[in-house]
């Protein structure tokens, strides 16, 4: 009886082990991508800015047109429009238009949102998170025609800036986009 | 023949005024500071109907527009609840309005708001915009956004637009109590010191 117990012990073992050895020797593709993936998205680092330190983003000398806009993870119309602004900052990479996504997430909602959100969704544009409690302050400074309301979207280059409370459908960001290109 | 002519062209010209007058509620800016605004027959959360009228010993309101979907609106609960408690004896009543289509904002409707307000213990009427007629005759944008009424005997002026205060995210750590600074100051006979303040907030939901 002990014996047999013994035996069977020694079975499982094998087996366990082997199993175990067979994944350390022939990680699939799978395995590896997702590895890789994990690697890429633990760089990103969100930066934080008050309305001091993000108004650099706001002007240019440039050639280059920037298309900024403010949303925030539990805004559901800012995450309708999001992949229209995603494939404007892709498909437009070459007519020199950069998008900058500013979330208004609060703090609070950093980790537990905004970076899973990011990462899941994996955006390319760059996400930059305003903290600025005092918005009195800082709202009439992005535009003086700004409610407050989001989404809300900016599109500028040197010589000239157009502001926008509204959603966007791909055609329509296109539109007022092509409109700075020269 | 003539009168088929005449009542197209009657038929004409009363289309065409409706629909000039429609598009003139869309795109109305709303009120200024000085404006007398609207009053409303609007459902409360107890299926009464609600109108600024019927507060015969209010001196003022402080309209909310509001909901319980934005997480601004949500951050401001207890404060908006904290403002009724303090000025509706002294002749400010707050009265709070959900503005968004319930159908986009399904955690907007009706039964939700009685939840979220018997939940928080609201003391103060919070009404549904029926049909979304009233907020952009306010020229309301978002939520929250606040509307300071005082009572004058040609209707209700507007005496405040903004924001409660200037921290969303701790009320501790507010520096300006917009909202309570312009009713303290229509209580004393005072001048409001900024009649006009910003937040940002969620866009109201059509």
């Amino acid at each position: 009886m002990y014996r047999m117990r013994l035996f069977f012990n020694i079975i499982i073992a094998v087996l366990f082990f082997s199993c175990v050895e067979n994944k350390k020797e022939m990680p699939s593709a799978e395995v590896i991508k997702n590895v890789s993936e994990v690697e890429v998205d633990s760089d990103f680092e969100l930066e934080i800015y008050n309305f001091e330190g993000i108004e650099k983003f706001f002007k240019t000398e440039t050639d280059k047109t920037y298309v900024i806009n403010f949303w925030a993870t539990w805004c559901a119309p800012c995450i309708k429009e999001l992949p229209h602004f995603e494939a404007l900052n892709t498909n437009y990479k070459s007519k020199n238009v950069e998008v900058i996504l500013v979330s208004l997430d609060f703090p609070k909602a950093y980790e537990k949102k905004l970076k899973p959100f990011v990462i899941k969704h994996k955006l390319k544009s760059k996400v930059i998170a305003l903290n600025d409690t005092n918005s009195n302050y800082w709202i009439p400074k992005v535009s003086e025609e700004w409610s407050g309301a989001i989404p809300a979207t900016i599109i500028f280059n040197k010589d000239k800036r157009q502001f926008y409370e509204r959603t966007f459908n791909y055609k329509e960001l296109i539109n007022e986009v092509e409109q700075f290109l020269n | 023949m003539k009168k088929t002519v005449k009542l197209i062209s009657v038929l004409t010209i009363v289309l065409l005024i409706s629909a000039f007058t429609i598009q003139n509620s869309n795109v109305s800016p709303g009120y200024e500071v000085g404006d007398i605004a609207t009053d409303f027959k609007l459902e409360n959360i107890d299926g009464k109907m609600v109108s600024l009228a019927d507060f015969k010993e209010a001196k003022g309101f402080i309209v909310i527009f509001t909901c319980n979907t934005c997480p601004y609106a949500v951050a401001y609960e207890d404060r908006v609840e904290a403002l009724n408690e303090k000025y509706a004896d002294k002749g400010y009543p707050v009265i709070a309005i959900m503005p968004n289509n319930t159908k986009v904002k399904p955690g907007d409707r009706m039964e939700a708001m009685k939840a979220r307000a018997k939940a928080k213990g609201f003391t103060f009427p919070y009404l549904m915009d029926e049909g979304q007629k009233i907020y952009p005759q306010y020229g309301a944008k978002k939520t929250p956004h606040v509307y300071i009424l005082q009572k004058t005997k040609n209707g209700n002026q507007v005496k405040y637009i903004g924001a409660i205060d200037d921290n969303y995210q701790d009320a501790n750590a507010v520096n300006q109590k917009y909202v309570e600074d312009a009713v303290d100051a229509l209580l004393e006979g005072r001048d409001i010191k900024e009649t006009h303040t910003r937040a940002i907030g969620c866009s109201i939901k059509v």
